[in-house]
């Protein structure tokens, strides 16, 4: 088990940069998730650790030595590939001992380590068999298998679950977690789903078009997001996006926006453009006759313990993760009242997160 | 709809279209065995059958042709034949009806091992070339790769025999004339381009995740190469083996062209078998039977390594 420690990595194919000057450190025993859309340099970065691509620039450190140039055979690492990688021409068993074997173990310890990993993974009776008749489920495993018999230093899933089925992803992710809080061993897991990142992860990278934008605690990135990207990639039904007009200075609490005034948290810094977004999940926006802004009702769905409504309004149409107690139905005129501690305004040019209170509050936890 | 007995799948083919397609392909199956089973019928003649017109169907099988094939005789008289006494084995005995004695074996041993070295040896080389070449156009940035990858397979849009006198000139200034050696080279050069083709297809079909897999647990390339991709290849290193040695096995042009003592293989050999009076007809249709045995007896080998591909369903695609 090791810490991983980054600085400067960049990768670029000729014109095109696919991770761009990334640095973050990696503790020892973390799950760390790095997510993105498809294209954004997570799975670089993570072959980059692996071993399996030479960084352009940049520093990789594996346990508090260089391993920047060290091919991946010598990083003692595992790796779990999306597609499993199981060699099709042995059985489970030789699959599962492959890495031990190339460390020319010994047969008994060998069978012993088989032995205790395939038991953990529930997979002993699938030893003797080969790998082509098995489920995607049971192949998931003993990739797993072949990892953890390694007791590697560290690691690396590309998107492991990415293959299954949605029903069995759900299971796997819990087995997995389950799996990573008993050996405690430093994970590196890649995925461009964010309620896998989300249920899994102590922390969270993430990353857009070869830039890493957050790195925090899942919470920490569903809160108070550093960029309107993280906002709006992280969260189901996603965040509303409210252009607000006009510039504001240090100390403001409030964004004018079409059709009223929008509370917000005291911002600690001039805006620095003339446009403003303000970023508002559905959980933080009421439905209220006093509301702020007003709407007619597009569509309700109904969702048990709450109801999620959307709402047309003069800027634009937002979605309200309502409480049950006041059904409303479509063609209604509502109010929206909106939590004025938990929204975030961003730049409307950079669409940075502007600082205000809502990070100080943070820092203060 | 409801008097229809069997629901089929779009595309699939009516009972009625397969019994068709299966009619088809056993008439032509017959059609092209007819040659074949003509060879082998013909082997098993005596001289007068094998030339009788119009042709026997029906005739008492001899050994005499593989007799023939692998002895050389000579024409005694009467009288010298009974001084020998007692005949020393069957294929004595039936050449002494025809008023002959052994004298010793033929050549076709010879040229039947040569062709064996020659065929195998040129196969293993070309195969061997071929799935190291396959293997860097597949996983390697090579300059030039489209090029290459075209200049290789130019050399196969001639006939080889197009170069052959000047090849035959080479081969003499480079003293490989009549050599199994140089017989070895040819087919190997000619061969080498179709493995690169054939086995670069086998190659990408792999996923590279393999390798990445097996160097992340310690392997290096080299090893991961052997003990992962290798494995993998058998079923296209295997077809591809098998046209290779087809190509080798029965290539008759340049082997008649550039052999004609030591390294002479079966091919320009076994028509020019004569008999008393012409060509020794059984004999030369016993040399193709056993001619085409090597190649019968490896398809037969590997044709399940032909038919299937081992990588189903271990990768979900």
């Amino acid at each position: 088990m090791a810490e991983i420690k980054i600085q400067n990595l960049r990768k670029t194919y000729g014109e095109f940069t696919a991770v761009e000057g990334s640095s973050f450190t990696i503790n020892d025993g973390e799950f760390f998730v790095m997510l993105g859309p498809s294209g954004c340099g997570k799975t670089t970065t993570l072959r980059m650790i692996a071993g399996l691509e030479v960084p352009t620039d940049g520093l990789i450190h594996l346990a508090g030595q260089d391993v920047t140039y060290n091919p991946g055979s010598q990083r003692d690492i595992a790796f779990v590939f999306q597609m499993f990688a199981l060699y099709p021409h042995m059985t489970v068993e030789k699959n599962i001992s492959f890495p031990l074997r190339v460390q020319g173990l010994s047969r008994k310890v060998i069978r012993q380590k088989v032995d205790e990993v395939s038991t953990m993974l529930q997979i002993k009776h699938l030893l003797k068999s080969g790998v082509g008749g098995l489920s995607s489920g049971d192949r998931q495993r003993v990739a797993l298998g072949r990892a953890l018999i390694r007791e590697a230093k560290a690691f690396l899933m590309d998107e492991p679950l990415g293959a299954l089925d949605a029903e069995f992803r759900d299971l796997m992710c819990e087995e997995l977690r389950l799996l990573h809080n008993r050996v405690k061993a430093t994970t590196v897991y890649v995925t461009h789903d964010q309620i896998e990142a989300m249920s899994m992860a102590d922390r969270i990278c993430i990353m857009d078009q070869a830039n890493v934008l957050q790195i925090g605690s899942p919470e920490e990135v569903y809160q108070r997001p550093a960029t309107k990207f993280v906002a709006g990639f992280v969260g189901s039904p996603s965040m509303n996006f409210i252009e607000g007009q006009g510039g504001f200075t240090k100390g403001t609490a409030q964004v004018s926006v079409k059709g009223g005034v929008i509370p917000v948290p005291v911002m600690h810094e001039d805006s620095s453009s003339q446009t403003s977004i303000v970023g508002a999940r559905p959980e933080h926006i009421a439905l209220s006759d006093t509301g702020s802004i007003r709407g007619e009702v597009f569509g309700v769905e109904y969702m048990g313990a709450r109801q999620l409504v959307t709402v047309d309004t003069p800027s634009g149409r937002l979605r309200a993760r309502a409480d049950n107690q006041h059904r409303v139905n479509t063609g209604d005129i509502v109010g929206l009242d909106f939590d004025p501690s938990s929204l975030v305004v961003f730049d409307g040019v950079s669409e940075r997160a502007i600082d205000s209170d809502l990070f100080r509050s943070a820092s203060n936890v | 709809m409801v008097d229809k007995p069997v629901m089929l799948k779009v595309g699939e083919a009516t009972p009625r279209a397969r019994t068709m397609a299966a009619a088809l392909v056993i008439l032509y199956a017959l059609i092209t065995m007819v040659p074949l089973v003509w060879i082998v019928a013909t082997s098993f003649k005596s001289p007068g059958d094998s030339i009788s017109y119009p042709p026997k169907v029906i005739y008492d099988p001899t050994l005499e042709g593989y007799v023939n094939l692998f002895t050389t005789r000579s024409r005694q008289t009467a009288e010298y034949i009974d001084g020998l006494g007692e005949p020393t084995s069957w294929a004595d005995e039936l050449v002494r009806k025809r008023n002959m004695v052994i004298t010793g074996p033929s050549r076709f041993i010879g040229r039947f091992t040569n062709s064996l070295i020659i065929g195998f040896g040129s196969t293993f080389l070309a195969v061997f070339l071929g799935t190291l070449a396959a293997y860097g156009f597949s996983r390697f940035k090579v300059p030039f790769k489209d090029d290459l990858l075209f200049f290789i397979l130019s050399t196969r849009m001639m006939p080889p025999i197009a170069v052959a006198i000047p090849i035959f000139l080479m081969y003499r200034k480079l003293g490989l004339s009549d050599t199994a050696l140089g017989m070895i080279l040819l087919y190997t050069a000619v061969n080498v381009s179709l493995a690169v083709w054939l086995l670069k297809g086998f190659v990408d079909e792999i996923p590279l995740e393999y390798e990445e897999s097996a160097r992340v647990d310690g392997y290096s390339r080299l090893q991961s190469f052997w003990k992962i991709v290798l494995p993998q290849m058998r079923s296209g290193i295997a077809a591809t083996s098998i046209f290779c040695l087809i190509f080798a096995w029965n290539e008759y042009a340049f082997a008649l062209l550039l052999t004609s003592g030591e390294a002479q293989t079966a091919p320009p050999f076994i028509p020019s078998i004569i008999g008393e009076g012409g060509l020794d007809w059984p004999a030369v249709a016993a040399g193709t039977t056993i001619f085409m045995l090597p190649i019968v007896f490896f398809t037969v080998l590997l044709r399940n390594q032909l038919l299937r591909g081992i990588t189903f369903g271990a990768v979900r695609k």
